[in-house]
């Protein structure tokens, strides 16, 4: 590269609690294309972490293939990455989580990354409820490969050449609630304020988080009448809530009307406070959350925000009992059982 | 005139039907010629099915330590009507088909060569038992016992058999006891006993062990400190994850909470069972997948990926015929090129390649020494022969050591470095030092990626960084040799201008011929190749011969064509000997083609050797 991003900053920036500075959650300076979505996503992750006083190597963060996974570069540079195999990010996560259930994962794909090539990963990651936040940037095209149509855009989309998308679109969200992921959310790359809140509380949460962010390829897939552009998406956004995340023992420090707000617990304390939009929605509740959703879809809008959450599953390690130890801290004192059990099992053999 | 006694020396098959419970009833046969101390050698040779449908069980006894499969068979035990005629036609002259004449024979089942022992199985067991599920098992075990008699077998070594199978269910000893008895008299009051085929005691395997493969390979990676398991199910290597389980959850759970120190997941297919195994290994865990052929195609991409980014993966792949569709329940040694050469670009992977119950259980242990070390997959090539079938072998072998992680960084380490690079080679043996995730809060992290990044991993399409990396990673190759297993030889020095070359399960069988050749007047000098990269040793065996026998399993003849690949020798030089008919290879075969081909290529061969 010919250029670099300046390292200097202000030498007042504030410190989080953990003395980070916001430079200690940036990663190198993006290649993606001038406008990408995706890069307003970087940016709210680093937000996110920031504030979250997440220390930076006690978070590792694993993609597949594609423009969206190319970000995990341009974040969090002190954090470990995996750019892994087209659709099998999901894969590598999980054996990752279960080798050391104390760090956070961080699982970004996209839309081809996960609802084509990794369809199968994808929902058998949620089958098994690792705990990890996993971010689909969606812009309803192949940006790498020069825009073809992915399996989210929309029926009736229009592409830069002019065709238009004769398909089903996939919605990941939805699919994400009927498989039985216990936090899913939609946001839009453009809407910081929404997006923030969502990723801190998706890494609060215990287990499979998702959140579908939809992310417009500024240069293929930016034109009227595709309903993934800038234009499309901000006319038709029905957000579900004005929703904020408050950590573990913390203030509350945003205000809303009384009576219109509802409160979920987290299980490690934090919560999250809606200040509802919607009646008759309640995203505790599974069916509620489809119907708003399904409603949105007739109206032609974009629900977005916190649509699903259930704090009450219980993760992988949980399923399968293991030691609170990471197992990738466990030695030979603990795993070998020695020569005097070998010698038994060798004299049962006889 | 009494025909004279074989003692020690003979084959017997069991034609079964699967799913009628004459697996552990056979099992128990075996393990009774094992306990005489007599070395034998069982094998399943049974269907891609879960009930109906014909199973054979075949044993083969050779006091001479012969432990391959042998062709030819002398004793024919037959419950399965629906075999019979093959069965019938399979039997040597002069041998004995062994069956159950409730019914008569039809006359087209009689052969004028061979003699009849009929016994009324069906009978018996109508008038002993009254529930059908207890007709069907006791049935097995009265053949057993009328076996015993027929050959010799000690009644009191198959009674302690049933006492330890039953311990915990000692209902069960007395019943078992009777039917073992039924069947002995049965013999006794009807037949000249004992055949001419016969057991003696020998006391020859005080030092031996009788195990399979899969389970030897499972063992090893539990003292290997294997802690996450990701696999899809597969024959024949399912047994493999199956028998990981069961010593997990007796030796890996934590005393005091009552957690496991392991992790097992059946995982949507094996492109996801190996992406599981590059991400805990990546992140510091000991982790492996166990596969078949279909298996290893399905990983290929991700082999290559770990290949590249240099992560640690064990695949356990227990070869069987090919394809998908194939004969899955059938061995062969079939998955060589597409292992070494595993995925695409310019890849080489690391393979071991074990003989025996305790050869499986060192390699397996010793793959994720390997894996860390050189920070690389390394693939142990069973088969189903090896993985599923008992074996007579030497006692698994340990000593309690500390596991070699490799250079792997720690906290302190990289404070004292100034810059850190995950592809520099300091040490000059193209092996850089990894680190894992979480070590350190700003320094040692680095984002993995196949390629495209210098050697401090940063973002390059740089053709001199791709360059410099892949000369590096054929560096790494020579480094890789002075690590893995070298060969077997079976001579102090070379006597002969012939070699033969073999590995895996071809091991007995190889060696069973060469002593045939030898007593022929023909003289081999032998090699049994146990992993690859090819070591010096290798190189030196083929090039201090002038024919080389390729002795393998497969109908392509892979592992000579690795040979010729890697070391550039002259094809000429080395001759296939192939079996790729699904079944164990055996002795006579090898000694035919041997033969065969020194008859066919003498002239040529003279002519070389001239010219």
């Amino acid at each position: 590269m010919t250029y670099q991003r300046p390292s200097f900053r202000h030498p007042e920036l504030p410190l989080n609690e953990l003395g980070y500075r916001k430079k200690d959650y940036e990663g190198s300076l993006s290649t993606l294309c001038a406008g990408c979505g995706h890069d307003s996503i970087s940016a709210a992750l680093i937000q996110a972490c920031f504030e979250l006083n997440i220390e930076p190597h006690k978070l590792a963060k694993l993609s597949g293939i594609g423009c969206s996974s190319k970000t995990p570069t341009y974040f969090l540079g002190n954090s470990h990455g995996f750019n892994s195999v087209h659709g099998r990010m999901p894969s590598v996560a999980t054996g990752a989580n279960l080798a050391n259930r104390d760090l956070m994962y961080l699982g970004v794909s996209g839309d081809g990354d996960t609802a084509s090539i990794g369809m199968g990963q994808f929902v058998h990651l949620i089958r098994r409820n690792l705990n990890i936040t996993y971010i689909v940037m969606n812009n309803g095209c192949y940006g790498l490969t020069k825009g073809q149509d992915s399996a989210t855009a929309d029926k009736g989309s229009k592409s830069k050449a002019g065709s238009v998308n004769p398909f089903q679109n996939i919605d990941l969200a939805g699919l994400a609630i009927e498989l039985g992921a216990g936090f899913v959310a939609r946001s839009f790359s453009g809407d910081k304020l929404q997006l923030i809140p969502l990723i801190k509380a998706a890494l609060a949460h215990p287990g499979f988080a998702f959140i579908d962010v939809i992310s417009p390829c500024v240069t293929f897939n930016n034109n009227v009448g595709s309903t993934k552009s800038y234009d499309y998406v901000r006319h038709h956004i029905d957000a579900t809530a004005t929703f904020d995340f408050v950590p573990l023992a913390k203030e509350i420090t945003t205000h809303y009307s009384a009576g219109s707000t509802q409160e979920v617990k987290m299980h490690d304390g934090s919560y999250l406070k809606f200040n509802k939009l919607q009646k008759d929605w309640d995203p505790t509740k599974k069916e509620t959350a489809v119907h708003a959703m399904h409603k949105a879809n007739e109206a032609g809008e974009i629900l977005t925000g916190l649509i699903y959450i259930n704090e009450d599953s219980k993760d992988l390690h949980q399923i399968l009992n293991t030691n609170s130890r990471p197992l990738n801290q466990l030695t030979e004192t603990d795993l070998c059982p020695g020569i005097h059990k070998l010698e038994e099992i060798n004299k049962s053999l006889c | 005139m009494l025909p004279h006694p074989i003692i020690n020396d003979f084959v017997i098959r069991f034609a079964n039907v699967n799913g009628t419970g004459s697996a552990s009833a056979n099992n128990m046969f075996a393990k009774a010629i094992f306990r005489m101390g007599i070395p034998v050698t069982p094998k399943n040779i049974f269907p891609s099915n879960i009930q109906g449908l014909p199973t054979w069980y075949e044993v083969r006894v050779n006091e001479k330590f012969y432990l391959g499969r042998r062709e030819g068979i002398d004793i024919m035990l037959s419950v399965n009507p629906q075999s019979m005629l093959q069965d019938i036609k399979d039997v040597k002259p002069g041998g004995y088909f062994i069956y159950d004449n409730s019914k008569p024979l039809h006359k087209e089942y009689i052969r004028e060569d061979i003699h009849y022992i009929g016994i009324p199985l069906t009978e018996i067991t109508t008038k002993e038992y009254s529930d059908p599920r207890q007709r069907m098992l006791f049935k097995n075990i009265i053949y057993v016992g009328a076996l015993s008699a027929l050959i010799d077998m000690e009644m009191s070594v198959l009674q302690a058999l049933v006492e330890e199978q039953f311990k915990g269910k000692e209902k069960l000893i007395a019943p078992n006891h009777h039917a073992l008895d039924l069947g002995s008299q049965f013999i006794k009051n009807n037949y000249k006993y004992p055949l001419e085929f016969r057991l003696e005691r020998r006391n020859l395997l005080q030092n031996k062990i009788l195990f399979e493969g899969n389970a030897a390979c499972a063992l090893g990676a539990i003292y290997g400190g294997a802690t996450v398991a990701a696999w899809y199910p597969i024959t024949p290597s399912t047994s493999v994850v199956d028998a990981f389980s069961d010593y997990a959850s007796e030796l890996r759970v934590d005393e005091k909470t009552g957690a496991n120190n392991y992790a097992i997941v059946q995982a949507e297919d094996e492109l996801a069972a190996m992406g599981m195994v590059i991400g805990a290994m990546w992140n510091g865990a000991r982790a492996f997948t166990a596969t078949s052929g279909p298996g290893v195609s399905l990983m290929q991409e991700f082999l290559g990926l770990a290949y590249f980014a240099e992560i640690p993966a064990v695949l356990i792949d227990v070869q069987r015929t090919g394809p998908s569709t194939g004969m899955p329940t059938r061995t062969q040694q079939s998955d060589i090129l597409i292992s070494a050469y595993a995925s695409h670009g310019d890849t080489k992977q690391v393979l071991l390649i074990p003989n025996a119950p305790d050869e499986c259980f060192e390699f397996s242990a010793l793959s994720f020494d390997l894996a860390e070390q050189l920070q690389t997959p390394v693939i142990i090539l069973s088969d189903l022969d090896l993985g599923m079938n008992d074996h007579v072998s030497n006692p698994m072998k340990w000593n309690d050591r500390k596991y070699k992680r490799g250079k792997v960084l720690t906290k302190d380490q990289l404070d004292k470095i100034q810059r850190y690079g995950r592809y520099l080679d300091t040490d000059g043996d193209g092996i850089a030092y990894r680190t894992i995730p979480g070590t350190h809060p700003t320094k040692g992290s680095f984002f993995t990626r196949g390629s495209s990044r210098d050697e401090y991993a940063i973002y390059t399409e740089d053709g001199n960084a791709y360059k410099r990396n892949m000369d590096r990673l054929s560096k790494k190759w020579e480094t890789i040799k002075t690590y893995v297993p070298k060969p077997e030889l079976f001579q102090k020095e070379n006597q002969s201008k012939f070699g033969m070359v073999f590995f895996g399960t071809s091991h007995y069988s190889a060696l069973e011929a060469k002593d045939y050749l030898n007593a022929d007047g023909i003289s081999l000098d032998a090699m049994r190749i146990r992993s690859f990269p090819f070591t010096k040793e290798v190189v030196d065996f083929i090039e201090s011969h002038e024919f080389i026998f390729v002795v393998e399993q497969n109908r392509d003849a892979q592992m000579r064509t690795l040979l010729i690949n890697e070391l550039e020798i002259n094809p000429k030089k080395l001759i296939r000997i192939l079996n790729y008919d699904g079944m164990p290879i055996t002795a006579e075969h090898i000694k035919r083609e041997i033969k065969q081909s020194l008859n066919v290529d003498h002239l040529q061969m003279a002519e070389m050797q001239h010219g």
